[in-house]
């Protein structure tokens, strides 16, 4: 499939962007910066890019705990992100929702959901009202392996096939869920050939390669655009820190197997092929390595300097209307 | 027209052009006035077509859902409107929610509230949590409906009135209309609330008529309403116990006790003014819940009144609920299990003694 410049270069940032904010963040969690725990995303960076390549802020992405990559990917600002997981008023939520939880509407984020599964329905609501106004916008799913041992995943797939909704339901396979190995708990080799069973294509990707990751999600997310129903793609993948900030993973897992996939590692990977194919060159992507580090950096120092939210923000949110707030909800 | 918010203690004024009705039609009208009056609005939920509309095999007409509530529909609205689901609770729920969010406003047939526990994880975590740890970001316009309580031997998984369970978690409302009149204008509020509101229908009160308006009104989220004003003891009433606190206040008066009786209609937000109001003059208060004992309405309006009311007090607050059983399917036994009348009166008798 034919890449832009323009969107090379995106791909390239969004990619760096993500692993940036990762590394810093748990280098910052370290040192107890974050009011919660963090789960990282370093090492997938290939999916959610090549995914979101092919969205606007019109179309809505549904997220997991694990969502920091997909934010990013959909255009979220790395700032309002770090203000928010470090329990800042400045957050994209006011503080009030921390890393599992942050969205921004006006970036088609629909949420992080901190429920595994709980978000795989509301991407599927956002493609029913798409078709309902007819507004062409699409809705993708973001979840892990885990999430296919969920009720959720199969009432989702059905529902979307049976009223052919504009929708992708993309399974990042990292291998683990928390730290159960998906060998012991999925019981087929690619859950991909589960689509079979709600009449959609499922693919099986390498989700370790960005250019993969974009022809699959281009070829899926144009047959939901044209009203061709839904599709599922599984992300091969693997995550490079823990389940969370403060999980060692080699408690599960062997430093051996970790070298086998970071061998793969999706930045590298883009940057050679880029430079083989004479695309882009090292001055151009050192340039915006750089230029990411200074943003993260940034990101930080806002976060840091940010105040705390005011206490009466307890109380507001929680509903649109409700008498007597104050005294109702106390 | 204007209908004042907080229901006359009488109902609506008689001059108010109308009919008397049944519930069902009153829900069932109300749902073609809101889909008619505002295109974001579409109903889901299982059998709410019935697969009706099939023309291509001469199918055109269907139950239209449990209890006919969506009959006739589909018809005017079409099957994208007026949309059929799979037995999936989780999955449609959490879609309604996901739709709402992006811009449109479902009304999602639960069938029989005791279902709501299948689906319940979206609207926990999902409709009851989204705008708040999004800080305001997103609001979900749900309206879910479905029929509770106790009749007919539906026995122990289609009888059940645990709205407690729903009034206990912030950022839910839930309505108990008390006939076809309140079921009319809290539907109509609840439809166009940009909260999530669960509508509890008591099958009792399905077949029951009373006069409802011709034209479109709402009845305001979180107030109560007089049902009979009276001195002696107020009796509060929630979905079809306000019928029994009815029938339990004519016994009364019979016997010369005056009882005031209070129909909550909202039990989140619950109007705590009207109690508070009503147990300061009468002095006693009975609560009248259908639902088991431990952990619900009553329980929370008892600590209300002990609370806020304690002073004015003249006698114990008192309780009639369902016993701390699942309910039962044999009729005598079913009988049982239901806060009669004479169960109310028997209360209210003891308390006035007292």
């Amino acid at each position: 499939m034919e890449i832009t410049p323009e969107k090379l270069r995106w791909i390239y940032t969004t990619m760096y962007r993500i692993r940036r904010f990762e590394e810093v963040l748990l280098e910052q969690t370290a040192q107890g910066k974050s009011m919660g725990v963090a789960h990282t995303s370093d090492g997938e960076e290939a999916g959610p890019t090549g995914i979101c390549a092919h969205l606007t802020d019109k179309d809505w992405i549904g997220s997991t705990h694990r969502g920091h990559g997909h934010c990013i990917a959909k255009g979220v600002e790395t700032a309002g992100m770090m203000a928010e997981i470090f329990g800042k008023y400045t957050g994209l939520c006011k503080g009030k929702g921390g890393s599992m939880h942050i969205a921004d509407f006006t970036k088609g984020m629909l949420g992080a959901n901190g429920i595994v599964g709980a978000g795989i329905p509301l991407a599927v609501g956002a493609a029913l009202s798409a078709k309902l106004k007819g507004d062409g916008s699409v809705g993708v799913s973001f979840f892990g392996d885990g999430a296919t041992g969920e009720g959720t995943i199969h009432e989702s797939m059905n529902l979307a096939s049976v009223w052919k909704l504009p929708v992708v339901f993309v399974c990042e396979n990292n291998h683990y869920a928390e730290s159960t190995p998906v060998e012991y708990a999925v019981s087929v080799a690619d859950i991909a050939d589960r689509a079979a069973s709600y009449s959609m294509p499922g693919v099986v990707v390498d989700g370790m390669d960005v250019f993969a990751v974009y022809d699959a999600a281009g070829e899926a997310i144009a047959r939901a655009r044209a009203g061709d129903g839904p599709t599922f793609l599984e992300l091969k993948t693997y995550r490079y820190h823990g389940h969370y900030h403060a999980d060692d993973p080699h408690t599960y897992r062997l430093p051996q197997e970790e070298e086998v996939w970071k061998a793969r590692d999706p930045l590298p990977n883009f940057e050679r092929r880029v430079t083989e194919q004479d695309l882009m060159d090292e001055v151009e992507m050192e340039r915006i390595r750089n230029a990411i580090d200074q943003e993260i950096q940034d990101a930080v120092k806002f976060a840091e300097e940010s105040p705390l939210p005011p206490l009466e923000e307890l109380y507001t949110d929680v509903y649109v209307n409700y008498p007597n707030s104050v005294h109702g909800l106390r | 027209m204007a209908l004042e918010t907080r229901p006359d203690p009488l109902g609506p004024g008689i001059d108010v052009a109308g009919s008397v009705i049944r519930y069902r039609e009153a829900f069932n009208k109300t749902l073609g006035d809101e889909l008619r009056r505002d295109p974001d609005v579409f109903i889901m939920g299982e059998d709410v077509a019935g697969g009706a509309g099939r023309e291509h095999l001469g199918i055109i007409d269907s139950w239209g859902g449990a209890f006919a509530a969506t009959k006739g529909l589909i018809q005017e609205f079409g099957p994208e409107r007026v949309r059929d689901t799979p037995i999936s609770e989780a999955g449609f729920v959490g879609a309604a929610i996901g739709a709402g969010l992006t811009g449109t406003r479902p009304v999602v047939d639960l069938m029989y509230f005791d279902f709501i526990t299948v689906a319940w994880d979206q609207l926990l975590s999902n409709a009851a949590k989204n705008r708040y740890m999004f800080g305001g970001q997103g609001k979900i316009p749900v309206t879910l409906f479905a029929r509770s309580g106790v009749a007919a031997g539906y026995s122990a998984q289609h009888s059940q009135n645990f709205y407690s369970i729903v009034a206990h978690i912030p950022g839910l409302k839930c309505v108990v209309p008390s006939d076809a009149y309140t079921c009319r204008g809290l539907l109509a509020a609840a439809i166009r609330d940009d909260d999530p509101v669960i509508v509890c229908n008591h099958k009792k009160l399905i077949n029951m008529s009373s006069f409802v308006p011709d034209e479109s009104y709402t009845i305001e989220l979180g107030k109560g309403r007089y049902l009979r004003r009276g001195s002696d003891v107020t009796l509060v009433g929630m979905s079809y116990t306000t019928e029994v606190c009815r029938l339990a206040a004519e016994i009364l008066a019979e016997q010369g006790i005056d009882a005031e009786i209070i129909d909550m209609l909202s039990l989140s937000p619950i109007d705590e003014e009207i109690v508070l109001e009503s147990v300061t003059k009468t002095n006693r208060i009975v609560i009248v819940d259908e639902d088991t004992p431990r952990c619900n309405m009553a329980a929370d309006i008892a600590a209300l009144v002990a609370d806020k009311a304690f002073d004015s007090l003249d006698a114990p607050i008192k309780r009639v609920t369902g016993p701390h059983t699942p309910v039962p399917y044999s009729k005598p036994l079913e009988d049982a299990f239901i806060p009669s009348p004479e169960d109310v009166v028997a209360t209210t008798l003891a308390l006035l003694k007292a």
